[in-house]
Order: structure tokens, then sequence, then C-alpha cells
């Protein structure tokens, strides 16, 4: 699968405010035959295809389950790693294949937030000298100061600034990762990351580190990319969610309507899943239980890979691929037989 | 958690009302850390002085009144030579005995001896760790063909029967060193004993080191800093290298008193230093012949050599403590 022909462009609609954009976006890892030459015997197919773009202000939730593509997908926008193919705009500037200092004057607009509040900082450096890197890096020199600035971010996120001194290991999950969103909105980006970066904290640390998420973008009019596997939570966040199986994106819509009108069936086997409040509704709803587990994405099935599973999969399933389309205005699908259901 | 709410305590009382606090190295945190180490202190405090002794071995030997190379017969006895008097012969005019058979002052042996074997043992580290964490952490980082290279360069050096080579090639690159350089011969040896330690020493080191930068490099402050537009200097120093510090430092610091036995063992066989030079090593290896007869000559360089070492380890754990965030707060 080198060149993807033109029965098969799923390309989202162009906006023309979009500040990031992704088309058919690759990204193959080789693996290789062990002995000395390194033969190369085949590809992961971390990510196969996605498409999708985002809008200054916005947030984008890119939701499925492990291993689905979304955190390389995440690494490879933000050219943490080369994309092997497709195209990445920034600002309408294509960056798909910048250099890695090419890429450095751009790290100022575009940040990451990272999932492991524990593995994302390093031990050996104290909070002040974490907060003051990108400074460093970029060679930005605020008018007060980098300490003074770096207190103020600390404010900002919820810490104390007396702790400029103190090391990672004193601090809890969640004031690390606190930490994590002070680094990344340092020099103020038009873009950040976030790469499930509430799914390793308690459930109630995650609800402030979304509220501070939340304040810091309207604050600051950031645009995210969400990752994340818990739908609820992406739900909050969220303005337009993708919701990605197996390298590919599935359905992409407002995130009201992958919620209450999904039109894919993973989607629906997906808000099938999500608990509701109420318990009388819990008990008399349908659930959708997907069969089997997630195939290998080294030889992803033929036609459309979530066919394995799919309750509804029939002989032209195994044949052509779907490609994401409009099925309705703003709501994009890749499904032969799309079929809206209200499941919450 | 008490730790940590003692440090608070401490913050703000000495941030006083305002909450300017000065931003703080590394350095300065672990400096501060060790400084209240007691154990540390007196190490470093050893250290010191061991190093001015052997800096200062012809001074201190003037005072006392002692060379470390002027034969005296008197002190030794006609039959068989072992030193007349307790303790290996001890007294005012030698301080810690004479040498059996030469009766040479053992005092201004010992400090002269330490000049040379401290010189090589530091050296030889200085440049083992150097050699070892470069490349170490370039192979570590980079993998693919330049990690490939460097470790067949390491299993080659590894391969090498060390001892075969050093007595082998002692002679030959000895008098190459003098010829190439201009150097005396105590020179070109100690040239010789540097660098042959050194070069043979430091893959063990790299292998460590290497070992450490693959995981350390998967880790997401390493691709943090990427990600925030940092180089590849920047993230193997600033960022790899404050974390294997610990390694660094035990193993330097286990170097250290290996080096200066290897120095001891070279000499023994003949290949390192030569008499009349003192060195530790040649102290012990001598001492071994009379040890029935006069125990006190192998037990001053051996006290001496038990010293240094010591307070070298003691030291090197301390700094590792005092680098390291986890290991409590001072």
């Amino acid at each position: 699968m080198t060149a993807v022909d033109e029965s098969n462009t799923s390309v989202v609609a162009r906006r023309a405010d979009a500040l990031l954009r992704v088309e058919q976006v690759q990204k193959y890892f080789p693996i290789t035959g062990g002995g000395l030459l390194k033969r190369k015997v085949g590809d992961v197919k971390a990510v196969e295809s996605i498409s999708f773009d985002v809008v200054p202000g916005e947030t984008l939730g890119v939701v499925g389950e492990s291993g689905c593509g979304k955190s390389t997908a995440g690494r490879t926008v933000m050219k943490l790693l080369d994309p092997t193919g497709g195209k990445i705009e920034f600002e309408g500037r294509d960056i798909t294949h910048l250099s890695r200092k090419e890429m450095v004057p751009l790290r100022r607009e575009m940040q990451m937030i990272f999932q492991d509040p524990y593995s994302s900082l390093n031990p050996r450096h104290t909070v002040g000298s974490i907060i003051s890197a990108p400074f460093k890096v970029q060679g930005v020199k605020p008018t007060r100061g980098v300490q003074a600035e770096v207190q103020d971010l600390m404010a900002r996120v919820g810490l104390n600034p007396e702790h400029y001194n103190r090391y990672p290991n004193e601090f809890s999950g969640g004031q690390r990762q606190r930490i994590g969103i002070a680094r990344a909105i340092a020099l103020r980006p038009k873009l950040i990351v976030c790469d499930e970066p509430v799914s390793a904290l308690d459930v109630s640390i995650q609800a402030q580190v979304v509220n501070l998420l939340e304040d810091l973008q309207d604050e600051f009019r950031l645009a995210y990319i969400f990752i994340a596997h818990d739908l609820s939570v992406v739900r909050h966040i969220s303005d337009r969610i993708a919701v990605m199986y197996l390298g590919r994106i599935m359905e992409l819509a407002e995130s009201e309507r992958i919620y209450k009108a999904p039109l894919h069936p993973y989607t629906h086997a997906l808000t099938s899943a999500v608990p509701l409040p109420d318990p009388r509704a819990e008990r008399s709803r349908e659930r959708i239980l997907l069969h089997g587990d997630l195939p290998s994405p080294i030889n992803p099935p033929s036609g459309c890979v979530f066919r394995t599973r799919c309750p509804k999969a029939q002989d032209r399933c195994a044949q052509e691929i779907p490609v994401l389309r409009e099925l309705a205005p703003g709501h994009y699908g890749a499904c032969h037989f799309p079929e809206e259901r209200h499941l919450i | 958690m008490s730790l940590a709410s003692d440090h608070a305590v401490e913050a703000t009382s000495t941030s006083a009302e305002s909450a300017e606090i000065a931003g703080r190295s590394l350095t300065q945190i672990a400096w501060r850390r060790l400084r209240r180490d007691k154990v540390a202190m007196t190490s470093l405090l050893v250290v010191l002085v061991i190093v001015s002794i052997a800096a200062l071995a012809p001074v201190i030997t003037r005072l006392v009144g002692v060379d470390p190379s002027s034969f005296n017969d008197k002190a030794v006895s006609d039959a068989g030579g072992l030193p007349l008097g307790r303790l290996g012969g001890v007294s005012l005019a030698h301080p810690l005995g004479v040498e059996p058979g030469t009766g040479r002052d053992l005092f201004a042996r010992l400090l002269y001896g330490s000049r040379i074997s401290l010189l090589i043992a530091l050296s030889a580290t200085l440049i083992t760790v150097t050699l070892g964490v470069s490349v170490g952490i370039v192979a570590g980082y980079s993998r693919g063909w330049l990690d490939s290279a460097l470790g067949r360069l390491m299993d080659v050096i590894l391969a090498f029967p060390l001892i075969l080579i050093l007595l082998a090639l002692s002679n030959v690159l000895t008098q190459r060193l003098e010829t190439t350089f201009h150097l005396g011969e105590l020179v070109a040896r100690v040239l010789y004993l540097i660098l042959v330690l050194s070069l043979f020493g430091w893959p063990y080191l790299a292998r460590i080191v290497r070992g450490q930068v693959l995981s350390l490099r998967e880790r997401e402050f390493v691709e943090s800093a990427v990600s925030m537009g940092a180089g590849t200097p920047r993230i193997l120093f600033r960022e790899i290298l404050p974390n294997l510090w610990a390694p660094i430092l035990v193993y330097a610091t286990l170097l250290l008193p290996t080096y200066i036995a290897a120095e001891a063992a070279l000499s023994y066989l003949g290949v390192g230093l030569v008499p009349p030079t003192p060195s530790w090593g040649a102290m012990l290896a001598d001492s071994v012949r009379y040890f029935a007869v006069d125990p006190a000559f192998l037990f001053i360089p051996g006290t001496y050599l038990f010293v240094v070492v010591l307070a070298f380890n003691l030291l090197g754990d301390a700094v590792r403590d005092a680098l390291d965030p986890r290991a409590g707060r001072a």
C-alpha cells in the first residue's frame, strides 16, 4: 500500500482557518529480521490512514482501544515520528518533510502533554528547571526573567511557586501532571497534543486536570488534540471526536453527534459500553458486544479493518476499503453500511 | 511525607514573607546536601589531606628530615638486613620505620609512593570514565550502525588478554613514548601505565552506560525535550547524563582502588615502575617477602592504601546520594 488511489481518498473537507491539517497520514514501523543484516521482514502499520483538521481553540478528541494507533498518530502529527506517508500542514505550511532542525522554530507553536506523569519529568531536574527548559531550548527571554515567568506559570496551573527547587518525586501524580502542563503552555503554543493526560490519574484528580486544561484553553485559545480511551472524559472536553480503529479513523463528528447519533458500528459498540448514571436506563439498555481481539496491525484484514468484529459485516466489507466520507454535514464515517443509532 | 513537610517549613521560613526563591542549580543543591553529611565531609577531608600530602611530599619529608632514596645500613641488622628496633625500626629519625635490607625511610617512601600511585590511579580513572561515558552515551543514543561499530570495538578491546599485552608491549611502547615525546624514563612509564589502564578499562563502563541510556532514551522526558526542539547535545548531556551519575560514580570509586592495585601488580611483575622509584605497589610487593619477619613493612603501606580506598569509596557513595533526588532531603 504505497500510494492511495483516487477512489480511496479519505480527506475531510478543508476548513479555511485550520491550524493543523492532516491528510491520509501513515506511520509504519519496520520489523527487521534477526542477524547482522537487519533485513526488513514486514511493517507494523500503526497508523494506516488518518485525516482530520483542527481549528484554533478547538479540542479534537481521539478515542480508540489500546493499540489502535492513537498515540502514534499524536506523535506523528507532532513530528516526533516521521510519517511514512500523507501530508501534515501547520498554519497552511507543509511540515511533512521538515527535518528535526527545521522543526525547531515550529516547536514553540505545538507542544505535548504526556500520559505518564512519572516518566515525562526528568527525575534529576528541579521543577524550576523542567518548566524553564522550553525558554532555554528556544532561546526565549521573558522580560521579567525566566524564574519569575516560571513561578507565574506554576501559580497558574495550581502549584505553589515556592516549590521551584523541588524535585518531581516530591509531588503526587496530579501535581506532576500540572508540572507537565505548565511546561507545555510555557511558550504559549497554539496547539497541544495531550496523549492520555489523565488516564494515569485518580478519577477525582482527573476532573481537576481536565478543568485546568479547559481553563487554559479559554485563556490562551489553545487547540487540543486530546487522545484518550475513556469516552466520558473525551466527551466532556472535546468539540469534535475522531474514533480510531487499527490505524484508521472510523468516524469523525461533533462530540454530541458521536454520542447521540453515531453512524459507525464500531462507535455503536463503544457508546453502548459507556456507563449510564441512571441504573434503570443502564439495566434496560442495548449492549453491543464485540467479539474477538484487535487484529494484528502487521497483517490487517482486507477491506474494512473492522469487519472481523463487526456485527453487520457483509461480503463487500472484505473486498472494498470503506472511505472516510461525509455522511451528514460535518459528520464523517468510514463504513459501507452506516446507520444512525441512538444508544445513550 | 514527613521529609517533604519538613522541607516545606524550611522553605517558607527561609523565604520569609516574600515568595522570592533563589533558583538553585543541581550542583548547588547537591553541595548543600553533601555539606550536611558528616561521613561525606570526613571522607572529603581525608581525601584532601591525602592529596595534599602527596603534593607536598618533598616539603614534608624535608621538614621531618628524611628522604626516600638514601640508604641507612645503621638502621638494619648486618645479618639478614632486618630493621633494628621495634615495629620495623620506628624511631625519631624514621617515624614509620625503615625498609628491610636497604634501611630506606618508610615514611618518605610512603609519601613519595602516594604521588605516583595517586597520579596513575586518578588520571587513569578520569580518562576511563570520560571515554566510557562518552562512548556509552553515544552508542546507546545513536543505535543503528554507530552503535554496532562501537559495540564491536568494545568486544575487540575486551577480548584482548590485557596482562599479556601489558607485558609484551611494555618496553617497546615505553621507549617509543620516550623518543617521540622526549620524555624521561619515569614519565614515560607513568604515561604508559595511565594510557594502557584507561584504554583497556573504558569498555566496561561504556557497556553499563550504554545499557542505561537504552532504557532512558525511551522515557517520555526525552521525548518531551525533543518536542521542545532540544538538540542532541542537550538531550545527551542535560537530560540523560544526570540520570547516569549513580552508576558512573559507583564504577569510578571502584575503579580507583582497582587501578592502584593494578599499578602495584604491574610493578610487581616488573612492567610498571622500576626501583628505586617508590610506589605503593612496589612497597607492597617487596613487603610480601619480609612478612614473616617484619610484618610492619606490610601493614604500613597496606593501612595507608586501605584508608585511601575507603575514603574515596565513602566519598563516592555520598556524592551519589547527594545527587539523587530520592535519597531523602537534607
